[in-house]
């Protein structure tokens, strides 16, 4: 199949019903059943799922690009993460529940946990679903929330991929935002973009953005049971990104980049939260680190071309 | 923006050359210490330069008619892997297995291409490129060195370069020079010339380095006569072939692998020590990560390479990247070697950190410095 006939229909769903308004309005705990009928009605929620389950069958590679999407949009609800949350259910026979699936892989903020009606956790060999209870984190418009009493560390590697894909999404809209604002905004009688120390910096974001993608795309590439190694140079590379990109963006933009009403912040938020989630670039460095001192005689160029 | 910028295998048949490869190095760096292997693609070594030529690991690219091996970029990238994780000695034949050789077959007449690539692919033409001048970093537009046509058709050569890399040991160079006008018509007309370096009228002075090698050179010109066809490509078009031939020179794992003997070396310490606590992990994970996303990116601009693109922004943006990590790293090391102070560093491994410490500045000025290189991402992005 041609990837690109699914991308593009995805892409237009997104954007007729994630409009910046209607993502405000489910951050401030507005309904968000419309919104989540629209992508059930769309069956892209089994896009992960095996043919002979009813899915579409595309491999996580395959799905990447509409991950991405997802970060691009700042979708609000947990959409890639029921993907993921189907697949394994359905790959493990069990009974695929209506309504957003959150995943949870630690004891830090759920993304989505505050707008899912379930939680998953368990393993990827056997997922288990819990009715969502889950506890606000009290920060500003957050849709993640704490699901106590529910242990899904089997699940960090693969959640850690989707994760880094979302990031790299919404690093790339970030910089294409920065980089529209920077031709836009004008002072000393010139565009800021045509100032050296602003260009220096959008080349940095730009280096990052794209960084943040090969990276995600690394997880990526070894499915829904990804290979550790794999999993932590995809969320590390893209945690390592998201603080950076959202550091510069926000640094160009100036005064109203912090503004509620400009849509920068509904991005950067994310890129923060999802730095966070699943472990950030720290954790991840550790669990490779450990691999890679498991094998000191060997040379790092042959390290990273087996893992 | 950038999106042409995906993850590309290498070919099996590529992969497949790194065994027989891994034991012609082997032999060569057998009595290289640690220091001299982190030389990098700095390190000379003629005869290893010719012996990977008469393998047939040189003028991967080039096609068989010219000697080449008829490969391409995929090829290349595997061989030049092998080549810097072992700090091989490759300065010999670097320049002309990167760029100059795809460059005269480009744009070569026919008889340059019989005349030249042949020896390149032996390993028995080295090449080095004159563009820095005294004036002229990384303004190059403003060089001076200038050739006029003589009546007969050869070229009169006067000027001076500075700053090239492995002069002393070349036997060619290519040269930007000025064929018309004066220096304020910037990027028209210069001319890239091939300059035979036994000619009467060269001098080349190498000069030292704060690590105590020579591995760049001034080179004088005094009424040099060069042949009709030392001119490569056409006469006024320079600047527009020297910015295609970057695209070869920055995008290659050279830009990722130059502090990576340091990091090996390092981690063999961390062994033999035993250190394993949890900051030390996240340090050795953390660059192994960010290497493994690098390699993927320059493999990703390789692949633009072998689709017949000439990835210019690309690879400025994955040299930027790539080298800002090189110059991280002896800084990382250091500290975390020095944040144990009662643990004894092994000599050769403190002469390597070092070393990779001195010179490591050397890696964003090569090829590009960081603010050229950014300009250009800039342009890329539409703001200039």
């Amino acid at each position: 199949m041609d990837m690109q006939e699914l991308i593009d229909p995805f892409a237009r769903l997104i954007e007729d019903i994630c409009t910046p308004a209607a993502i405000r309005a489910v951050e401030a705990a507005g309904d968000s059943a419309p919104m989540w009928q629209a992508f059930a009605d769309s069956g892209f929620l089994d896009a992960l799922v095996q043919e002979d389950a009813g899915g579409a069958g595309l491999s996580l590679a395959d799905a990447a690009p509409l991950i991405a999407l997802l970060g691009h949009y700042a979708v609000p609800l947990p959409v890639g993460d029921t993907m993921v949350a189907r697949a394994l259910l359905a790959a493990a026979g069990a009974e695929l529940p209506d309504g957003p699936i959150a995943i949870a892989t630690g004891s830090g903020a759920v993304p989505f946990g505050g707008v899912a009606a379930h939680i998953l956790s368990g393993s990827p060999d056997a997922p288990v679903v819990t009715k969502a209870q889950t506890e606000p984190t009290g920060v500003h418009h957050d849709a993640d929330a704490y699901a106590p009493a529910v242990d899904g560390r089997a699940l960090r590697p693969v959640s850690a991929v989707l994760r880094a894909l979302l990031i790299s999404g919404a690093a790339g809209r970030v910089m294409d935002m920065t980089v529209a604002y920077a031709n836009e905004r004008s002072q000393f009688g010139k565009p800021i973009g045509k100032q050296q120390a602003v260009q220096q910096q959008l080349s940095v974001l730009a280096e990052q953005a794209v960084a943040a993608r090969i990276a995600a795309a690394i997880g990526a590439r070894s499915g829904l049971s990804p290979r550790l190694a794999d999993a932590a140079v995809a969320k590390h590379g893209a945690s390592l990104a998201a603080g950076q990109v959202a550091a510069i963006a926000h640094a160009v933009h100036g005064a109203i980049g912090i503004s509620e009403e400009y849509d920068l912040q509904l991005l950067t938020r994310r890129l923060h939260g999802w730095r966070l989630a699943d472990g950030s670039e720290g954790y991840w460095a550790g669990v490779l680190g450990e691999l890679r001192a498991a094998a000191p005689a060997m040379a790092t160029a042959d390290f990273i071309r087996a893992a | 923006m950038f999106e042409t910028l995906t993850l590309s295998a290498l070919p099996p048949e590529d992969e497949a050359l790194r065994p027989a490869l891994r034991a012609l190095i082997a032999e060569a760096i057998a009595e290289l210490p640690t220091n001299r292997r982190a030389r990098s693609w700095q390190g000379f070594d003629a005869s290893f330069s010719r012996k990977l030529g008469q393998a047939g690991y040189l003028g991967l690219s080039l096609p068989k008619e010219y000697g080449g091996v008829g490969r391409g970029p995929f090829t290349r990238f595997v061989v030049v892997e092998e080549l810097l994780s072992a700090g091989a000695p490759v300065a010999g034949h670097w320049i002309a297995d990167r760029q100059s050789g795809p460059l005269i077959r480009h744009y070569g007449t026919e008889e340059q291409r019989q005349f030249y690539l042949p020896r390149i692919s032996k390993g028995e033409a080295l090449f080095c490129i004159g563009m820095s001048e005294p004036g002229s970093g990384s303004d190059l537009a403003s060089v001076r060195s200038r050739a006029d046509r003589q009546e007969d058709g050869s070229w009169l050569l006067n000027g001076q370069k500075i700053w090239t890399t492995n002069a002393m040991h070349s036997d060619y160079m290519i040269a930007l020079v000025r064929t018309s006008g004066t220096s304020g018509d910037r990027q028209s007309g210069l001319s890239q010339l091939i300059v035979d370096l036994k000619l009467p009228g060269i001098t080349i002075r190498p000069i030292v380095d704060l690590t105590g090698d020579a591995h760049f050179a001034e080179v004088f010109f005094d009424n040099v006569r060069l042949a009709p066809d030392a001119l490569i490509g056409e006469e006024g078009q320079g600047w527009k072939q020297v910015t295609a031939e970057l695209a070869f020179e920055r995008s290659g794992p050279e830009r990722i692998y130059s502090s990576v003997v340091l990091i090996d070396a390092w981690v063999r310490h961390l062994d033999a020590v035993g250190r394993k606590d949890s900051a030390t992990l996240r340090l050795v994970g953390s660059l192994t990560a960010q290497l493994a996303v690098l390699r993927e990116m320059s493999l990703a601009v390789t692949a633009r390479l072998v689709a017949g693109e000439s990835p210019v922004v690309e690879a400025s943006l994955m040299k930027d990247l790539g080298t800002g990590f090189e110059q991280a790293v002896p800084q990382l090391i250091g500290d975390d070697l020095a944040s144990h102070p009662d643990e004894a560093v092994d000599a050769e491994l403190y002469r390597t950190l070092l070393y990779v410490t001195h010179i490591a500045p050397s890696f964003s000025l090569r090829g590009g410095t960081r603010e050229i290189l950014r300009g250009l991402i800039a342009r890329g992005l539409g703001l200039r």
